[in-house]
């Protein structure tokens, strides 16, 4: 892909994935003994793919973003990052006390960024995300999407090899995460970021993502992977999205089915 | 990905649509708040206190004037009380009561400050010393400092370094007490935001949790002065000496040594007055812009 190309030519990615999530379990202790979340996860994020994890509420699908992330670590099993993850919340996380263009600056600042490049960067940032002029607004200032704007691109300023995701438009209104989704991909495309997106809408999976992994619940194993050969630009109607939607549905259906009968 | 070809025009028209809708959303979402204009803040903000200042004056004086208080060694009326604040200022020693107590008042305050917020710090941040002093630290807070007075005064003697000593004990348990519950209520969402953006340990504490707490380290340091404030009162009450110079605390003791209630109210006027000035002029309009600035403030 040409924009995979673009970084790799960089020289810094010499790696062929993102992400290496190999045969990592995590338990976490129960009233009843320790408490398997995840069992034996395997799992490559490529450089530049997007990929969605999609599970029922149970599956620990956020456990695993958080492992990957470095904030827990893994009881058995490795993981390995080609540099340190960014990661966005399903809240937007932004700290109320600096302003949007402040809140980037910041994470540029923690990385190192000498002083006299970032407001510039930051303005970039800002235009990439659609927000030219939101430099100086306070967080409560900005609506919803906005908010996730102004993360995401703080998300970006740490330049990471890797974006995880957190549910982060599952608080928005319809209309908004369906022009996120639009963004999203755009941005996805114009920087050539992996991606790892953890949802638990089936659409919302499948009109991201360029490879779907479906996670069963308690404790989270790896159930079933589809490739979506749907050509982006895509919509959340389009009838490839809602054919393939109903394919995987019906497999998660039957997954948490399993729950009910002992 | 299946297309990897360049962006057709189609898909650049649908990204100049997405934008102008995007900016539409925008501007659909994002609340304009206006500030109020003078005529309402005061009539919400500033005529209910003068209201019930003239209100507290009338009564006063209607004692007075209807003779149900008839003594005036036990209430003085207001005029008698007037007359002593312009007998001080007429002698120029009005603002030395003051400056003498409000000098000494605020440079404790400091020195609690500088003490209070490290201590508060590693209270918060240290598990083993939280469980160690963190329950000695919020008892201390019920201990009224006025008891603090007789050990300082036999350890430091009479003089300024155990009025800063009463002011210390009094007002750091309060700042450090504020800053542990600031940092307490810290959502751990913007820890963990920080940590994944690198900011750990001490630029951790730098750039996440002390801007976190503010608002609860601020609420401990109006506290903290309240507390400083007081302590100075008890210290000067009960430790007078010729040589400590006249504050509001000693002049409140002079004028019942000399049975004179309008010097007592006079002190007891500026004690307050005073206690109120440095909260209104400094704690809260600092207050009031921290939490306005993160959209905390509530209007209504």
């Amino acid at each position: 892909m040409a924009t995979t190309l673009a970084k790799a030519a960089d020289g810094a990615d010499t790696t062929e994935y993102a992400a290496r999530i190999e045969h990592v379990s995590k338990s976490f202790a129960g009233p009843a003994g320790p408490q398997l979340v995840l069992d034996d996860i395997t799992l490559d994020v490529a450089p530049g793919e997007f990929v969605t994890l999609l599970g029922a509420s149970g599956c620990g699908k956020s456990t695993l973003l958080n492992l990957v992330a470095g904030l827990d670590k893994p009881s058995a099993g490795s993981i390995t990052t080609n540099g340190r993850p960014a990661l966005m919340f399903q809240e937007h996380a932004l700290f109320p006390w600096l302003t949007a263009g402040k809140n980037i600056e910041l994470a540029l600042r923690l990385r190192g960024v000498p002083k006299a490049e970032r407001r510039e960067r930051t303005e970039g940032l800002l235009e990439l995300v659609r927000l030219k002029g939101a430099y100086g607004k306070r967080v409560h200032e900005l609506s919803g999407g906005m908010r996730q704007r102004v993360a995401l691109a703080r998300a970006l300023a740490q330049d990471s090899q890797i974006l995880l995701m957190d549910e982060p438009f599952a608080a928005l209104d319809a209309i908004t995460r369906d022009v996120l989704h639009d963004e999203l991909t755009r941005i996805w495309r114009e920087t050539g970021l992996s991606v790892l997106f953890v949802t638990h809408n089936v659409r919302e999976a499948v009109r991201l993502a360029q490879r779907v992994v479906l996670l069963s619940s308690r404790p989270g194993r790896i159930a079933r992977e589809w490739t979506v050969d749907i050509p982006q630009p895509r919509r959340i109607e389009d009838a490839p999205v809602a054919e393939l939607s109903i394919e995987i549905t019906e497999e998660l259906r039957g997954e948490i089915r399993r729950h009910g009968q002992h | 990905m299946a297309s990897t070809e360049t962006k057709s025009d189609a898909a650049v028209k649908e990204n100049d649509g997405l934008g102008g809708l995007e900016a539409g959303l925008d501007a659909l979402e994002s609340s304009v708040a206006g500030r109020s204009s003078f005529g309402t803040t005061f009539r919400q903000k500033i005529l209910p206190p003068l209201v019930a200042f003239v209100v507290v004056l009338a009564a006063w004086q209607a004692l007075i004037t209807f003779k149900i208080v008839d003594d005036p060694t036990k209430l003085p009326s207001p005029s008698a009380v007037w007359g002593e604040v312009e007998n001080a200022w007429l002698q120029g020693t009005l603002l030395d009561y003051i400056w003498t107590s409000v000098s000494r008042g605020l440079l404790g305050f400091l020195f609690a400050l500088v003490i209070g917020t490290p201590l508060g710090l590693v209270v918060a941040r240290v598990k083993f010393v939280r469980a160690a002093i963190g329950p000695i630290l919020s008892g201390l807070q019920s201990l009224p400092s006025v008891a603090w007075v007789p050990p300082a005064v036999i350890w430091l003697g009479l003089n300024n370094s155990m009025m800063y000593a009463v002011i210390l004990l009094g007002a750091v348990p309060s700042i450090a007490n504020g800053l542990v519950s600031g940092v307490d209520q810290v959502p751990p969402l913007f820890l963990r935001a920080g940590r994944t953006m690198g900011a750990t340990g001490l630029r951790g504490t730098w750039h996440i949790v002390m801007p976190a707490a503010l608002p609860g380290y601020l609420a401990g340091l109006k506290q903290g002065w309240a507390f400083s404030w007081r302590s100075l009162m008890a210290a000067e009450i009960i430790a007078s000496s010729p040589d400590l110079g006249v504050g509001l605390g000693q002049l409140l003791e002079n004028g019942r040594n000399a049975s004179s209630m309008p010097m007592v109210f006079l002190a007891i006027f500026l004690i307050l007055f005073v206690g109120i000035a440095i909260d209104l002029l400094i704690f809260s309009p600092v207050e009031r812009r921290v939490l306005r600035s993160r959209g905390l403030l509530v209007k209504g």
